[in-house]
């Protein structure tokens, strides 16, 4: 072709980046890979290729990871643990900057491989990957600095355990690595099966970085490697990156060993355009919403809900767009989508987009190449929510759109889930962005924008998204511990037997359950007698089952949302009252506790009313942040109540424990449904009326007797109880995480681990976390 | 303006490129329309997700080797080589005029086979319309003559539309106008459709650039309405800016204009051209507005009839550019002759 050919056609032309360098890195190691344990490869062992899927041509032989192989790495990071730890901060501050600078330096190495392994545009792994990994290590070098001065009281967990997907291999390495190593955590990482290249090369430079052996520790696999590295019971916290799926396998994998976990996972993010927003920005938006890395993105923004008048509008300048786009070798600085991961990860999405015959169907005209595994970018617009299509994540560059009438109908559409990790709001009216942005379900809020992402920023979802946060301050957190000795096993308290001889006096009292501010009975109609110590009939308490936490659950969820729309000074409000009731009828309560626990109650009483304080002080001083995020514009990270929380009370401290989980419930708006002490759990009769006298509004207190394990039981399955907390005596703990896979509901619970309700752990910071999730909302401006 | 039938761009569709669908466009001037002052009303634009797009062009599409020489020479071929300066003679004037015909050295238009590459148009002050004509006898070269009080637009009225009668007389086939910015700033569309329709008329066949001098509307929004409103007026191409401002083209304002330009097709049928002018001088940035318009508009908007540069400084450091690709050594700007 002759430049005047071109002249005329004004075509792009191939823009080739070149693989050399890359290749001879893998040639270097004679294209076999073993692990990277205690700061050196080992000699491969059993192995299996990693692939170019824009070639499928093999790149290297990586080793499959054994037990032996997790043991080995596992143990390096144990034995490194405790000297990294004990490091000033300063010098992990050092290590961490000289690995973001090393990030920066071998830029075009790490972009052009991860670009090789992984068939993502060489654009983006150049331009958005490899910068935001540096810049990941430049905060936490930044956070580690500042470690003793700010995170007082706090340890690491100890050797952690990374689980990261393919999709973007080298920068959710920097998302694990870079924070544990900040908190003085050790690590072993399990890269993608499909994409394990990025994670070798870069511990291969950490030793430029004068990083210590055994710090960070790679081992190479399939889904058995990493669940090996999940079950070792050596690695005191789990992180993990990947689908639902799996996410829910590692959550029942790990329930009842005590290891901290956080799950990143999947998601359907919706994508709100509403009628006065700027449409071709918004259709650009969704270039890099779902036509970015292929739509292979966690949180993209794959579900189109556009305002009805404008559809037909928005749909069009989508078509017109998507043919726009340029697919191809994504070694290719010209193109806008390179390969998908792997054929079977296309072959699944083409699974999943055939299955749907409905829909009005376009699929861009831009040409695939020949070979290699590529997928066209897809609109299938006019769907209902009861597609499939519209429910399950896809994981490919195909979007699915519906429309609405109303903001409120948006938002009731974009939350129609079973996901919370993303969502964007497009409109140039500022009252409607930011009404519209905290009601969405969703751990990130992109206003006028979309898959923005900065290391001060804390990202990850609510609901079968996953929990924890990577990022900012709290993604620190979730490498960290109360430095104080664990707890003793609580004293399970005595439950009174019947006596031979019982004393009956006064006049007969019927406990009940109090469900959505009522007092009701048992739906099994059953009951057991209370005894004091000395013998005494103090009552009947009656005796919940699953049908009655049903119940509490459903005025819970009713009361919930209305509860978090009052004002905090509202809230702050209904605790003070509710300590000014519970002072005034002080007495009565320490009297009725000396006569159920045989000590003196008054201490205990004086003790809820101090909490009940706290409580109602900090219910409008829990002040989220601003955080500084490279734009013009701001991301606010707001704490937003967890919904509807299940909590099983403590026996060491009936009223004082009860007292302790509403406090924190109620300030930060959620609602609760509390299994009151099993030993004492007439006090939760005496709270009732309290309860009532104090305008807390029905139904966002809840208390159900009867027997904690089956109650707890019923709890963890359920699917609208946003979080489970166990302070209880009995070993409910694993069964609580095993039986939270349902809906992947944030559980805290003891381990059978007793807690000091009467000092500064029984309302320190850690309820203040249980109780609510960081949303960050993102909002550029500038006209 | 060079009087071409549309451009045969169907013949080769470039791939995938070309946004707007085809059958709606119209051939012939855009006639303009009545003013639509709700259209108006709802125009938005975010400059922020404006800014972010733009910043993400120039690294989404790259042309190299033969297509960046190929994609160079298309620019020289979109060039309105200007000189607009209070001391402009003849013979200034001539020297620009010659540089227009043989924009780039005749050996390396060889070795590239692009003999007989000329830019769009030369862009001058009334005073130099005839020098300019006269040097540019027999090379299909447009005049294009800057009007109606340029810069600032504030001439009274009818010395204004007097120039641009003046100008067309004079022989200039093209005419750029300076929109009067206080219509803008004060929200009277209705006083800037009126002005514009008029200017319009009194450019009778020669074409007509109106010039919004976006660097004084104050946002995005406000570039977005005022192109709107001059093409429902009749504009044949809307235009950045005059030089003269502290700000000229951005990529961001040109994404606003083409993006009215594209949304004025879809209603209407009509194709409107767009001329960035002011701040354009290096190659590197001519291809960034290149893929700009192939991506945004399609490949009619990469001929001169609806695409040009306003530059002056911008052809030098092509004219390297292809050196460059031709000898494979880097160049230096005395090895070409000056405008």
């Amino acid at each position: 072709m002759t430049i005047r050919d071109i002249f005329d056609r004004m075509d792009y032309g191939p823009a080739p980046e070149s693989a050399a360098e890359a290749l001879a890195w893998i040639a270097g190691h004679q294209g076999r890979f073993g692990h990277w344990i205690d700061g050196r490869f080992t000699a491969p062992g059993a192995t299996f290729a990693t692939r170019n899927p824009a070639t499928g041509a093999d790149l290297a032989q990586v080793t499959q990871g054994t037990a032996g192989d997790v043991d080995a790495a596992v143990a390096a990071a144990k034995r490194a643990q405790g000297r990294w730890a004990r490091m000033p901060g300063h010098e992990r501050a050092r290590i961490l900057y000289a690995l973001a600078r090393l990030v920066q330096k071998n830029v075009r190495l790490l972009a052009v491989l991860e670009t090789l392994d992984s068939g993502k545009p060489v654009r983006e792994s150049r331009d958005i990957d490899v910068p935001l990994v540096a810049r990941h290590f430049y905060y936490h070098a930044g956070l580690a600095q500042l470690f003793e001065q700010e995170f007082p009281g706090l340890a690491p967990v100890g050797v952690g355990g990374a689980v990261i997907p393919w999709n973007f291999p080298l920068l959710m390495l920097a998302w694990k690595v870079a924070p544990a190593l900040a908190a003085g955590c050790t690590l072993v990482l399990k890269p993608a099966e499909w994409t394990p290249l990025t994670a070798l090369l870069f511990a291969e430079l950490s030793r430029q970085a004068g990083l210590p052996r055994g710090v960070l520790n790679v081992v190479t696999g399939d889904g058995a490697t990493g669940a090996a590295v999940v079950a070792h019971p050596d690695v005191a916290k789990v992180a993990f990156t990947g689908s639902t799926e799996v996410g829910r396998a590692i959550r029942a994998a790990t329930a009842g060993t005590g290891k901290a976990l956080t799950l990143e996972l999947g998601g359907k993010s919706p994508f709100v355009v509403f009628d006065d927003a700027d449409l071709d920005s918004a259709v650009e938006g969704l270039v890099d919403a779902i036509w970015f890395n292929q739509g292979q993105v966690c949180c993209a923004g794959s579900r189109l809900l556009v305002q009805e008048g404008v559809a037909d509008r928005v749909h069009a300048k989508v078509r017109a767009r998507m043919d726009g786009l340029r697919l191809g070798d994504p070694l290719d600085k010209c193109i806008d989508m390179g390969a998908m991961a792997d054929p079977v990860q296309r072959d699944r999405v083409a699974a999943l987009v055939a299955g749907e015959p409905g829909g009005d169907r376009h699929v861009a005209a831009c040409p695939l190449p020949a070979q290699g595994c590529y997928y066209p970018p897809t609109l299938i617009a006019g769907l209902s929510p009861a597609s499939p299509l519209m429910q399950d994540e896809i994981f490919g560059p195909v979007l699915v759109s519906t429309t609405f009438r109303t903001p409120a109908e948006a938002v009731e559409l974009a939350n129609n889930t079973r996901y919370g990790l993303a969502a964007s709001v497009w409109t140039e009216n500022l009252n409607l962005a930011l009404d519209v942005a905290p009601r969405l379900r969703a751990g990130v809020v992109w206003v006028n924008g979309t898959n923005m992402f900065d290391a001060a920023a804390g990202f990850g979802g609510m609901r079968e998204s996953g929990f924890g946060r990577e990022g900012g301050r709290e993604g620190l957190l979730a490498w960290l511990r109360p430095d104080r000795p664990a707890g003793k096993p609580p004293k399970p308290a005595p439950t009174p037997a019947a006596p031979a001889e019982p004393l009956v006096e006064g006049i007969d009292r019927t406990a009940k359950l109090y469900i959505g501010g009522r007092q009701v009975r048992p739906d099994g109609g059953y009951c057991r007698p209370v005894w004091s110590p000395r013998g005494a009939l103090l009552g009947h308490v009656p005796l919940g089952n699953r049908k009655d936490i049903r119940n509490a659950v459903e005025a819970a969820v009713a009361a919930q949302r209305g509860w978090a729309r009052q004002t905090a000074h509202g809230r702050a409000q209904v605790l003070y009252y509710l300590a000014e009731n519970l002072a005034a009828r002080g007495d009565d309560l320490a009297r009725g506790l000396a006569a159920m626990t045989g000590r003196d109650g008054t201490a205990e009483v004086q003790a809820a009313v101090r909490r009940l304080f706290t409580w109602a002080a900090w219910a409008d001083k829990l002040e989220g942040a601003t955080k500084p995020v490279p734009m013009r514009g701001i991301a606010l990270a707001i704490p937003e109540p967890v919904g509807v929380i299940g909590a099983i009370a403590p026996d060491e401290a009936p009223l004082l424990g009860a007292v302790s989980i509403l406090g924190p419930a109620l300030a930060f708006g959620n609602a609760c449904v509390i299994v009151p002490s099993q030993a004492t759990p007439l006090v939760a009769a005496e709270l009732y009326p309290l309860l009532d006298t104090s305008d807390v509004p029905g139904g966002t207190v809840n208390f159900v007797t009867g027997e904690a394990a089956e109650l707890a039981r019923a709890l963890a399955g359920h699917m609208e109880v946003d979080a489970l907390w166990c302070f209880g005596a009995a070993p409910l703990s694993g069964m609580i995480e095993a039986g939270s896979v349902t809906n992947l509901k944030r559980t805290w619970v003891n381990h059978g681990r007793a807690r000091d309700w009467w000092g500064p752990d029984g309302e320190g910071p850690e309820f203040r976390r249980a109780a609510t999730e960081i949303k960050t909302i993102w909002i550029p401006w500038g006209e | 303006m060079q009087t071409q039938p549309p451009p045969p761009d169907l013949a080769h569709p470039s791939v995938g490129t070309d946004l707007v669908p085809q059958t709606h466009s119209r051939p012939g001037r855009n006639p303009g329309m009545p003013l639509d002052l709700d259209w108006v009303a709802a125009v938005q634009a975010n400059t922020s997700a404006i800014e972010r797009r733009c910043a993400s062009l120039p690294g989404r599409r790259s042309v190299k080797k033969d297509w960046q020489a190929a994609w160079l020479c298309k620019a020289v071929s979109l060039i309105d080589l200007t000189t607009l300066s209070g001391d402009d003679t003849p013979g200034r004037v001539r020297r620009l005029c010659a540089k227009a015909r043989q924009p780039v050295r005749p050996d390396l238009l060889q070795a590239l086979g692009m003999q007989g590459l000329t830019v769009g148009a030369v862009c001058v002050y009334h005073e130099m319309i005839e020098p300019a004509l006269r040097a540019l006898e027999g090379a299909g070269i447009p005049v294009a003559a800057v009007s109606t009080g340029f810069p600032a637009g504030l001439s009274p009225w009818a010395t204004r539309i007097a120039e641009i009668r003046a100008s067309v007389a004079a022989g200039a086939a093209e005419i750029d106008i300076v929109i009067s910015r206080r219509h803008v700033l004060t929200g009277n569309w209705q006083a800037l459709y009126d002005e514009m329709a008029e200017m319009r008329a009194a450019c009778g066949a020669a074409h007509v650039k109106a010039i919004l001098a976006t660097g004084e509307l104050g946002s995005l929004r406000n570039v977005a309405r005022a192109s709107l409103v001059c093409m429902m007026a009749g504009a044949d191409f809307i235009k950045t800016s005059t030089g003269k401002e502290a700000v000229n083209a951005t990529l961001p304002v040109s994404l606003t204009m083409v993006r009215a330009i594209r949304a004025y097709q879809d209603r209407t049928g009509f194709r409107v051209g767009y001329k960035p002018a002011g701040g354009i001088s290096k190659a590197k940035d001519a291809l960034v507005y290149l893929s700009l318009m192939k991506d945004e508009l399609g490949h009619p908007w990469l001929q001169p009839d609806l695409f040009r540069f306003g530059a002056s400084s911008l052809l030098g450091d092509i004219e390297r550019q292809l050196e460059h690709h031709v000898t494979g050594q880097y160049s230096a700007a005395n090895r070409h002759p000056m405008g």
